[in-house]
């Protein structure tokens, strides 16, 4: 039983753990054709988004896939091609380029910026089509899970992914919905439960290797709390602005403080939450591929340091891609709890809660 | 700190595929295994529930049966008693009866013994009260000169009066 509920996980482990060797020799091929290692181009080509799915390079060739390119450009209205055109940015066409000064980001520029010329990139990057792919996994693990409880009846035994699904939703459920929204958790547990599951299976594709980093990009993170901000404003009650705007039982002068500090902590919130889950997983992506590098770095220095560190560089990696492992699940449930707890702030009712927040100001 | 600096595109479609993700599993996926849990968990308390009262009627009914049992056996008991006491009181009665009926027959007989005794002895006194009327009759019948003749005399009736 034990075991079939952790199935996934050790897959998942045990593709991730057979990804390290590949994507060190992938490194490797990139080390002799250049003759020396540039570290920084490696790590920022792994976090960065691309216009291609890089999957490791032959003979100094790179063997990726070229993603379509979506443009809007307000003089020529939208174009639609694939990324091979640029050539791995070598080159420019009809106008575009990748920008080649921007080592962090694979910006599509202009080549001749015209007067009052502006484009909007809505490519599938890497990102995006890494983010479908969970989309998709996603809908098939849960509707497949969904359909066969109406299969089986409710009754029935749950078999299969179900067994693996059943204590991560009643855990989310218990756990992070109930405590925190009060008796109407029903209505926002498939917001949590899809924040939680969109996280966890977009951080552990994005461990595998050749992943894209995607949760780790903080547009990605900017959006889910932007979410999350949506649907605690929007479900915010009377209560929580009269709490807010006017805390009982404070004289004036603190109170203008106090107004001000609770707004701001308003902002801070989801601002928070971005923050922390971008940080957390670009944090693991980097640290995994710096040392992945260092058998490279000292490979540059000698042949010999190289291979003597592999053996180090592969241990500290396998701990930390454990390490990621668990990170992707608690900053998946970091994140779907502190959501709960800010809508939970946001819908709370105050029964007999001023009497308590009075007597607290006046000591 | 271009790191840092969200991108128009991504964000895009990232806030479509997420909407998108959450009204497709809310509709087929999270309402359906969330009322299928709930149920499960409240269909399981109640059969959990429902077993425990069984088996609480189970206890109640072989407590009852138990009870029932003993008291049967009591009647038994108490009907085995009551039919011998019957017995035992049929049985007195009628020694009782026959006792009684003996006893009336001894004292019947007796009563006639009793009687007949009597009217003999009735008679016997009788007899000796003429006998002595007789007597005295003969000796004022005769002539009892000398105090001789006298005592002779009555020696004689005396002797004559002898009863056997």
């Amino acid at each position: 039983m034990i075991f079939k509920r952790f199935l996934p996980f050790i897959t998942v482990l045990l593709i991730t753990l057979s990804g390290v060797s590949f994507s060190a020799s992938a490194n490797e091929e990139k080390t002799k054709e250049e003759g020396k290692f540039n570290a920084t181009e490696v790590i920022f080509g792994h976090i960065r988004d691309s216009h291609y799915w890089h999957l490791f390079d032959i003979n100094g060739e790179p063997v990726a896939m070229p993603l379509p390119v979506i443009i809007y450009d307000n003089q020529k209205g939208f174009s639609f091609f694939s990324a091979s055109y640029f050539h791995h940015g070598h080159e420019a066409y009809n106008g575009y380029m990748i920008d080649p000064k921007n080592q962090m980001k694979e910006k599509i520029i202009l080549e001749n910026a015209a007067n009052g010329q502006k484009i909007y990139d809505f490519s599938i990057t890497k990102n995006v089509l890494s983010m479908l792919i969970s989309v998709v996994i996603m809908i098939w693990l849960m509707t497949g899970a969904a359909s066969k409880y109406k299969k089986n009846g409710v009754m029935k035994a749950p078999s299969g992914f179900q067994n693996a699904l059943e204590p991560v939703i009643t855990f989310i459920r218990d756990e992070v919905a109930k405590p925190n929204l009060g008796n109407k958790y029903m209505s926002y547990m498939p917001l949590i439960l899809t924040v939680f599951f969109f996280i966890w299976i977009n951080n552990l594709l994005g461990l595998l290797p050749g992943g894209a980093n995607f949760v780790g990009n903080i547009t990605v993170t900017a959006c889910l709390a932007l979410v999350s901000f949506v649907v605690m404003m929007a479900n915010s009650n009377k209560h929580f602005w009269s709490h807010l705007l006017n805390p009982p039982g404070i004289p004036f002068a603190i109170k203008c403080l106090l107004v001000l500090i609770e707004i701001m902590s308003l902002i801070i919130k989801p601002v928070a939450l971005m923050i922390r889950l971008f940080a957390n997983i670009l944090a693991g992506h980097i640290v995994i591929i710096c040392i992945i590098s260092m058998i490279f770095i000292f490979g540059a220095l000698s042949k010999f340091a190289g291979w003597g560190f592999m053996p180090v560089s592969l241990a500290f990696t396998m701990f930390m891609f454990l390490l990621e492992l668990m990170v992707a699940a608690i900053q998946a449930f970091i994140f779907a709890n502190l959501t709960a707890v800010f809508i939970g702030q946001a819908i709370e009712e105050g029964n007999g809660h001023e009497e308590h927040h009075a007597h607290e100001a006046s000591h | 700190m271009d790191l840092l600096t969200p991108e128009l595109g991504l964000f895009f479609w990232t806030l479509l595929a997420f909407l998108a993700v959450f009204f497709i599993l809310k509709k087929f996926a999270w309402g359906i295994i969330l009322k299928s849990l709930t149920e499960r968990e409240t269909g399981i308390a109640e059969s959990i529930a429902a077993a425990d009262r069984v088996r609480k009627e189970m206890s109640e009914l072989k407590n009852e049966n138990e009870k029932l049992m003993a008291q049967a056996r009591e009647e038994r008991t108490a009907m085995l008693k009551e039919a011998k006491d019957t017995r035992d009181r049929i049985v007195n009665e009628a020694k009782d009866a026959a006792k009684a009926e003996a006893n009336k027959i001894v004292a019947d007989a007796n009563q006639q013994i009793q009687q007949q005794k009597m009217a003999a002895m009735t008679e016997v006194k009788n007899e000796i009260g003429k006998l002595a009327v007789e007597v005295a009759e003969k000796i004022l019948r005769q002539q009892l000169s000398g105090v001789d003749a006298q005592s002779a005399y009555a020696e004689l009736i005396s002797e004559n009066a002898k009863l056997n």
